[in-house]
């Protein structure tokens, strides 16, 4: 299985990705922001970082990357995407995903630990959880606090397109939502970053079963 | 304006300008002269360090690259090597306190990566007045921000450093800023133009007026009017440099160049005349062709301006297409703006019209002084302390007093601040900021390295000598309490004005020291950074001699940490235990005195010891070890504890004070813990070295001598948020 990296000026958990997907077994293609072209992957991933230095807004920048039209297109076919922290801030910003994400409440950069819980294990990045699984990511971001109007969160808590969902709120979350997905739930989008925990030696391997989910997925639909 | 006022305003004396006069054989015009004032500032001449720093030992059989480039590299194994440096920030960083930290952590970055390495780890060393004023919160606050916003989107983890707090850093704080890089050796650059005819190419940023004067303004004290030197302050852009390094590191993995040198202090003028005299040729500049950020900038202001984030490189003819396509790729700036010639100068032209041209040797020759060594006064008027019991009480409630020194600045828990880095970035960040030394893996291989920065502030008022060998030794142990064998340092020399006798004496006397730590304990210096001028209207700063040290594992697997691991493991005290009130943080915490010197380190005894856990740890026997430093064994006790969530029982041997003991400090001690059955084991390694069971881990409490603590409580003094406790009524810090 293919799985695409999209890399932005500015990305920097690129490497980090592809570190995550090739321990799952998959093999990472690097998709490069001025290409239009996701290179016939099978999934694709939005990695962390600061895209376009985060100026303006994060994400306000990179929707408008030339890889961003069949990303898209990827997306309304059913494509599995997952936007990691500064990912899901870009696909908040195409419209991919709704909401926003503000500034985390303390007004400061977080760079930790986090228990969250697993509350929908039907996304193809989630298939290999038990509902309710609780595990422990790593985050850091400076905008991480999940934000939309009443209607949508009451929305995304009906459809149960909550993914993950913090046990102890860092940043100021609504409802301490630390993931959700599309309503195909193709799209997925995590603060806390599963490619960080995807290595033993650096403290916890939990996160690889996020790449291992896809790989599931794409291997059931083939 | 005449002409001694114009060099006098540059900075230049009336000795130097004659010294100019007489290697240039003529008046030099107002370029040259500005080309000389940056190069010959204390910064970038090192005028007054120079004569001393000969005395560091520079030789090992890791180092591959000592002092001279732009930063030291030592050899990990099967091919790999460590690329680092420190760099100090202090003087911007004063006035300007986010830039100033931001652009320090910028700069050290394309240090590292001038030698062609992958920059993969960040640590810094910082020093603040205290906290009860609120101009020192707001220039903590914001040089934390500062390194943070410019290492969060770098993309580099900072994975560690140390921040302490005093009078004597009242508005004159310091920022040192270490990087460390990975490379295949046999990739290495070096800075060295070769090849006349070969083109020299600028990318990156654009260049604009910051930062003109910036070196000038780094090498003068800071008074009322620094304020006004704000705009010599240079503006970071983490963007950009991210940009730079996967440039730069692309452009290098196609071998599309020759020599590869970074833009910082004195700006292309430093870069360019370094190379030329590195590689004992000349190098021809047109300024009309460097990419401007702004209109109307005079040649002179071209070619010293410090406008971050950019590269120069020597590049072969044909392959320039290549280069400057690449940098379109990453979306740098970038253009052809010289060559190498045969002529030995550097020449700056406009639109092909020479302006200014000045031997290279020249402008890397800056006068050096050496100055009268006179032993300070204040250094006789150091008493020991007095150790009665009247006027040094001993404290009524032993545990009160532990939890009020674990909730001190300068020992309480640094997470607040560590939590603002990203220190996971990159994925190779073994250990997480908290521990004695970063662990870092390097990725494929089973191999890793450590690094700390570390410095006894105080002790070096004290006892410079002294102070300056045991910053080192702390160092030492550090890496050797997570396992790693400490291989070499870079060090970053703050100190006051060298033209008084106070500072100088602590310049002279701390290098001493250091270096005879250094002959000891077998790490050479590869690589440092002075800083002088560091004093306020209030006086000078402690002498401040940072160590940045990094050691190897063969096994990153084989590592240690503070964290008590389980219950019933046995406590064992490595090394002589002869803990001394003087100079403590319990004299200055619980009875606010600042008095009479440590000891001189023990410098065998403290290699024995470390050198032994260390072994043990590589053995597989113990992976718990900590060593004794600031607040002494309970401060130690108490840390374990909290790091791990289990609690211990101690036992202190008979006679002498129970404060003494308690929180008394000493050199060359460590802390572990192994279970009961493992004890064996570890008693063959410790047959050579002073060592003592003192107890065992268990329980949820702290019971030692009369302290009975429970964690919780602890954590509770401990964990206190350095920021939010000074955030102004009612305000969020932003």
């Amino acid at each position: 299985m293919r799985i695409g990296v999209t890399v932005f000026p500015g990305s920097n958990c690129d490497r980090d990705a592809m570190y995550g997907i090739e321990r799952a077994g998959a093999v990472p293609v690097e998709l490069w922001h001025a290409d239009a072209d996701l290179k016939g992957v099978d999934a694709v991933v939005v990695p962390g970082g600061f895209s376009y230095g985060d100026y303006l807004r994060p994400g306000a920048i990179a929707r408008f990357a030339k890889v961003m039209a069949p990303l898209e297109e990827f997306a309304n076919s059913g494509g599995p995407i997952l936007g990691v922290c500064n990912g899901f801030q870009v696909l908040t910003e195409a419209h991919l995903l709704p909401g926003a994400l503000l500034r985390n409440s303390n007004m400061r950069f977080i760079c930790d630990r986090v228990a969250a819980r697993v509350e929908n294990v039907v996304t193809p990045w989630t298939s290999l959880f038990e509902p309710g699984y609780g595990l422990t990511l790593p985050v850091a971001h400076n905008e991480g606090n999940y934000f939309a109007d009443e209607r949508t969160l009451a929305e995304l808590e009906d459809e149960g397109r909550v993914v993950l969902r913090y046990v102890e709120n860092p940043n100021g979350s609504a409802n301490d939502i630390a993931g959700i997905c599309s309503e195909g739930g193709n799209v997925v989008g995590l603060m806390p970053h599963p490619e960080r925990a995807s290595d033993p030696l650096l403290g916890s391997g939990e996160g690889l079963r996020v790449f291992e989910s896809v790989l599931r997925f794409a291997g059931a639909r083939a | 304006m005449n002409i001694q006022e114009t060099y006098t305003s540059l900075g230049l004396s009336d000795f130097e300008y004659d010294r100019i006069l007489e290697l240039m054989g003529r008046a030099p015009n107002y370029l040259e002269l500005s080309l000389f004032s940056v190069m010959w500032s204390e910064h970038c001449g090192y005028k007054n360090s120079r004569p001393l720093l000969g005395r560091f030992p520079n030789k090992g059989p890791r180092v591959l690259q000592g002092p001279g480039e732009n930063a030291g590299v030592v050899e990990v194994g099967d091919g790999w090597a460590l690329v680092f440096k420190m760099e100090s920030h202090n003087h911007p960083s004063a006035v300007e306190p986010f830039e100033g930290a931001a652009t320090g952590v910028g700069g050290i970055i394309r240090d590292v990566l001038a030698m062609g390495a992958r920059p993969v780890a960040l640590l810094n060393s910082l020093r603040f007045g205290p906290l009860d004023d609120e101009r020192n919160r707001y220039l903590f606050r914001e040089v934390v921000r500062g390194i943070g916003h410019y290492g969060n989107a770098v993309g580099v983890p900072t994975v560690g450093g140390e921040v302490e707090f005093a009078e004597a850093y009242s508005g004159n704080p310091l920022v040192n800023a270490m990087c460390v890089g990975i490379i295949r050796s046999e990739s290495l650059m070096r800075a060295r133009a070769v090849g006349e005819g070969n083109l020299v190419i600028l990318f990156g940023a654009k260049t604009g007026r910051d930062g003109i004067h910036g070196a000038t303004f780094a090498s003068d004290k800071l008074d009322e009017e620094s304020e006004a030197k704000r705009p010599n302050v240079q503006v970071g852009d983490p963007f950009a440099e991210k940009m730079l390094i996967e440039c730069s590191l692309k452009m290098l993995d196609e071998d599309l160049l020759v020599s590869l040198q970074d833009l910082g202090a004195a700006g292309i003028t430093s870069s360019a005349s370094e190379m030329a005299a590195k590689g004992e040729v000349g190098i021809e500049i047109d300024a009309s062709l460097i990419p401007l950020r702004e209109e109307g900038m005079k040649p002179w202001e071209i070619v010293i301006s410090e406008s971050q984030e950019r590269m120069l490189a020597v590049v072969e003819p044909e392959k320039a297409g290549e280069v400057l396509k690449l940098a379109e790729r990453y979306e740098l700036e970038a253009a052809v703006v010289g060559r190498v010639a045969g002529h030995g100068d550097l020449r700056i032209l406009e639109k092909g019209e020479i302006v200014g041209t000045v031997p290279a040797g020249h402008l890397a020759d800056a006068p050096t002084y050496e100055r009268e060594v006179v032993r300070p006064s204040y250094l006789s008027d150091i008493r020991p302390i007095d150790l009665d019991l009247t006027t040094l009480p001993p404290p009524k409630d032993y545990s009160a007093a532990l939890l009020a020194m674990l909730a001190h600045p300068n020992l309480c828990s640094r997470r607040s601040v560590y939590t603002q880095y990203d220190h996971q970035v990159g994925s190779d960040t073994v250990v997480l900021p908290g521990a004695d030394a970063a662990v870092m893996r390097i990725k494929g291989t089973s191999l890793g390295f450590a690094a700390t920065a570390d410095c006894r502030g105080r002790h070096c008022y004290l006892d410079p000598k002294g102070g300056a060998a045991s910053s080192v030794a702390e160092a030492y142990r550090n890496l050797s309490c997570v396992g790693a064998e400490p291989v070499a340092l870079t060090d970053c020399l703050n100190f006051g004005s060298p033209e008084k006798t106070d500072a100088y004496y602590q310049l002279v006397s701390c290098i001493e020291g250091l270096a005879g730590a250094c002959e000891v304990l077998k790490t050479p210096v590869v690589s440092g950074n002075v800083s002088l001028y560091n004093e306020t209207e209030g006086g000078a700063v402690y002498p401040t001699p940072t160590v940045g040290m990094v050691g190897v594992f063969e096994d990153v697997n084989r590592r240690a940490t503070p964290a008590i691991k389980r219950e019933g493991d046995a406590l064992v005290l490595v090394g002589k235990f002869r803990p001394s009130l003087s100079g403590s943080e319990y004299l200055e915490i619980v009875h606010g005195q600042i008095n009479d010197a440590p000891a001189a380190p023990d410098l065998d005894g403290e290699k024995a010891a470390a050198d032994v856990v260390r072994q043990a740890i590589a053995a597989g026997v113990v992976d718990t070890a900590h060593d004794l430093s600031g607040g002494g064994l309970a401060v130690t006790l108490a840390e374990m504890m909290m790091a791990g969530g289990v609690g211990a029982e101690a036992r202190l041997l008979p006679g002498g004070r129970q404060d003494v003991a308690l929180f008394g400090e000493v050199g060359g001690c460590i802390l572990v813990a192994v279970p009961e059955e493992r004890l064996g084991e570890l008693e063959e390694h410790l047959r050579e070295v002073h060592h003592v069971r003192i107890g065992e881990t268990g329980g949820e409490r702290l019971k030692v001598s009369g302290i009975d603590v429970g964690i919780g409580e602890l954590r509770g003094a401990y964990e206190r948020d350095l920021f939010e406790r000074h955030a102004p009524e009612g305000g969020q810090l932003g």
